[in-house]
């Protein structure tokens, strides 16, 4: 740091005041180490962690005090509701058969790598590659945002159906609308890409965007394992 | 405003209102927080004296026939404070100074830090809205289940969503302020400034914003949460069918306790810059300061139970162990300001006062905290006066007195003119007897247990005098707003004009002018040690 300062500041102590560097309050960037942009989103996911957190200490807290899990849900005396609860109990099974959430993973692990290809692409100068890679990605988020609105559409449960249906749409709720806004961020990137503003020397905004997306998939891996198999 | 200049500088130039709205700098980010903070302080303060003006005798008086707006207020009174108030005016203080004592030229984030200071008005207006649809909040701030849920006898309403809304909104703020916090620390510090030169503000900043990361975003999952539960039919919170009521407890104060060490750790910074300016002497200790602030921050994270101990599901030896272990590094800092005192060269102005008042109250702000570690004697005091008390020492006496210090300290950086010490000194005594006034005989009414957030007593239960004397202290801490005011009034303009370094400190924010030009510094002086600019009024450098 010694060397740095007296490259930075000007003169022997005492006098540097006397003397004008303009340069002085504007040279930090000039470091080394991880870019601002590339910091910001790191530190901007250790507080998405820590927010995913909250969800699964609240998930497990619920399912450490109920007597079974999945629930098995009691009807009243009417033959009706009997069934009713017989078919909730059912829907929640979700382990049962995880088959289509388990397609929503490998699709989303997917996108993972294709995202880490076209990071790879533009670090090389490869534009081409990078707008191919990162257009699959894209279009891989989206198939799992659909893919994930039709199995809401066919889970036979609601938000307010016992703690369990609470949790699972909480949880996943939240990571649908994580994804959504990381596919937000691949648009703006693509879109920036397009427009040729990307380079193996420029391309911040690609790399924390990269950063956000393999985070979500992170997450949704930790959302599987903990909702669809645990 | 002329148009018709041709130069370039001129042409940059926009009307004032303007500047201000727009505006991207840390400096006017600043002053926006610090303008913002203290008029949610005149409100949330108002609200005060309405509790203290119900409680000042036995009986219902103001709010006879209105008792729900009795509620709303303590409730208003605890989120505004804690929400608008403290934590907004902490950032505030740290977005002015932190860039300028590192020596950079803005945040790393100039527009997210734009965008972080006008989240807080609009989550403010949120919180208040409460008022005007049918009442505000009134589970208390601290919201508990089945208090906070949407049923008959608990918060029906739009008030309790539009709380956690605003909530969401200022929680949001803040994280996005602790991420520029903490990439200006590590990113834009000038040559020469390496993290053992750091002032102490902005190593309190930077531990703040690490928790304020870590914890906020917790906190926010649990409002969310709660928003599930009252207006989509969760389960959470809800033990009757299948919910967890501790598990609010749990989620909120694992969020809501380090939040105490957010709302003092800055404040104990302001001070650890103006104790060693007006004794003359560098601090001492200033790595164990720092450690013990890292240490604070570390075990700010195993004490958030001890606010739970009476429920009976949180392991007791466990958390009281750590309450009591992190009165270790508080209990350092006490010495590192004590000895940073001892045959100092005292110059007794008012900053010297208020940071002199924040070390004696929240001296007994952490007695007294230590007192309620002790899980039997929480047990006995959980809920009563006793704990009113002891917040208010710690988070008036501590961070409102760190903030008046730090106010009458850096007021002439951001204003180019000092603040009158005449009228500074009559603020520090009034506020200083009113907060004793008000918050000491509250130790006597929880110890004789009077619960808190009632709005009535028994009038033979020997609570009457006690409570008397609390309102007029409220009323006198009011007062000693007044002369704050009027000095800040009167010193923008005719103030005696302040000069760069008008204290002789020891950082770089007094290298550069009074108010700083927009991006600070156009030369910093050599960075050798924690006190750059006694090395350089002194020409020569210490062995850091």
């Amino acid at each position: 740091m010694t060397s740095t300062s007296t490259v930075m500041t000007t003169g022997d102590p005492g006098h540097s005041v006397a003397e004008h560097n303009p340069t002085a309050g504007l040279a930090h960037d000039s470091r080394g180490g991880i870019s601002n942009p590339i910091l910001g989103m790191i530190l901007f996911i250790c507080s998405e962690i820590m927010f995913f957190s909250g969800l699964f200490a609240a998930y497990f807290s619920v399912r450490a005090s109920a007597v079974q899990w999945p629930p098995i849900v009691k009807g009243g005396t009417d033959q009706a509701s009997i069934d009713a609860a017989a078919a909730l109990t059912e829907h929640f099974n979700l382990h049962a058969e995880p088959w289509f959430g388990a397609i929503l993973t490998v699709i989303l692990v997917i996108s993972s790598v294709t995202c880490q290809l076209g990071i790879w692409a533009i670090r090389r100068d490869d534009r081409t590659g990078f707008i191919r890679a990162f257009g699959v990605t894209l279009v891989l988020g989206i198939v799992f945002l659909i893919g994930q609105a039709y199995d809401y559409s066919t889970l036979g449960f609601g938000i307010s159906d016992t703690p369990f249906g609470t949790t699972f749409y909480t949880l996943t709720g939240f990571h649908g609308a994580h994804v959504f806004g990381g596919a937000i961020m691949l648009s703006v990137v693509l879109y920036r890409g397009l427009a040729g503003q990307f380079s193996s020397k420029h391309h911040d905004a690609v790399e924390a965007t990269s950063l956000y997306w393999h985070f979500v998939d992170v997450v949704w891996i930790a959302l599987f394992s903990t909702l669809y198999i645990l | 405003m002329a148009t018709t200049t041709l130069t370039p500088a001129a042409s940059a130039y926009r009307s004032g209102l303007y500047e201000w709205l727009t505006t991207t700098d840390h400096k006017k980010i600043g002053i926006l927080y610090i303008v913002n903070s203290f008029l949610f302080f005149f409100l949330a303060g108002l609200m005060a004296l309405g509790i203290r003006t119900e409680l000042a005798q036995p009986g219902l008086q103001l709010f006879q026939g209105n008792e729900l707006l009795y509620n709303q207020l303590f409730t208003m009174h605890g989120s505004v404070m804690i929400f608008l108030f403290i934590i907004p005016m902490l950032a505030g203080f740290g977005n002015y100074v932190v860039p300028l004592q590192i020596g950079a030229p803005d945040m790393a984030f100039p527009r997210i830090n734009a965008l972080s200071f006008w989240m807080l008005p609009l989550g403010g207006i949120l919180l208040l809205l409460g008022f005007v649809t049918g009442g505000a909040a009134q589970a208390g701030w601290t919201s508990y289940s089945p208090l906070a849920q949407d049923r008959p006898l608990s918060s029906t309403g739009p008030g309790q969503d539009l709380w956690i809304m605003g909530l969401v909104l200022i929680g949001t703020a803040s994280i996005l302020g602790s991420v520029n916090f903490l990439a200006t620390i590590f990113k834009m510090r000038a040559p020469g400034m390496t993290m053992f030169r750091m002032p102490i503000l902005t190593w309190t900043v930077l531990v703040t914003s690490v928790l304020v990361l870590m914890a906020t975003p917790v906190f926010t999952s649990a409002l969310i949460m709660l928003f599930i539960d009252r207006n989509y039919g969760g389960h959470f919170f809800d033990p009757s069918t299948g919910g967890n009521a501790i598990l609010w407890q749990n989620v909120f104060w694992f969020y809501s306790h380090p939040a105490v060490y957010v709302m003092v750790l800055p404040a104990m910074g302001m001070i650890s810059e103006i104790l060693p300016v007006f004794s003359r002497k560098p601090l001492f200790g200033y790595k164990a300061f720092v450690f013990a602030t890292a240490g604070i921050g570390a075990l700010g994270f195993s004490v958030w139970a001890h606010h739970m101990f009476t429920t009976g599901s949180v392991y007791l030896p466990f958390f009281s162990l750590m309450t009591f272990f992190i009165a270790v590094p508080t209990g350092v800092k006490m010495f590192n300001w004590i000895f940073t005192l001892f045959r100092g060269q005292l110059t007794f102005s008012t900053p010297l006062l208020f940071a002199l008042g924040f070390l004696s109250m929240f001296l007994i702000g952490g007695i007294n905290g230590a007192f309620s570690a002790a899980v039997p004697v929480d047990f006995a005091l959980h809920d009563t006066y006793w704990v009113v008390s002891h917040l208010h020492y710690v988070l008036f006496g501590g961070s409102v007195f760190g903030v008046m210090a730090g106010l009458y300290y850096w007021f002439p950086k951001m204003t180019g003119r000092m603040l009158g010490e005449g009228l500074g000194k009559v603020q520090f005594v009034l506020m200083f007897i009113g907060f004793n006034l008000t918050f000491f005989p509250m130790h006597q009414l929880g110890l004789s247990g009077m619960p808190r957030r009632i709005a009535d007593y028994a009038s033979d239960a020997g609570w009457n005098d006690l409570n008397l004397a609390a309102t007029i202290g409220g009323f006198t801490i009011a007062a000693s707003t007044i002369p704050l005011l009027w000095n800040v009034f009167i010193s923008l303009r005719a103030g005696k004009i302040a000069g760069d370094d008008p204290w002789e400190a020891n950082t770089l924010e007094w290298a550069t002018t009074s108010p700083p030009p927009p991006y600070n510094f156009d030369r910093l002086p050599e960075i050798r040690s924690e006190r750059p600019l006694f090395d350089l009024r002194h020409g020569r450098s210490a062995n850091h």
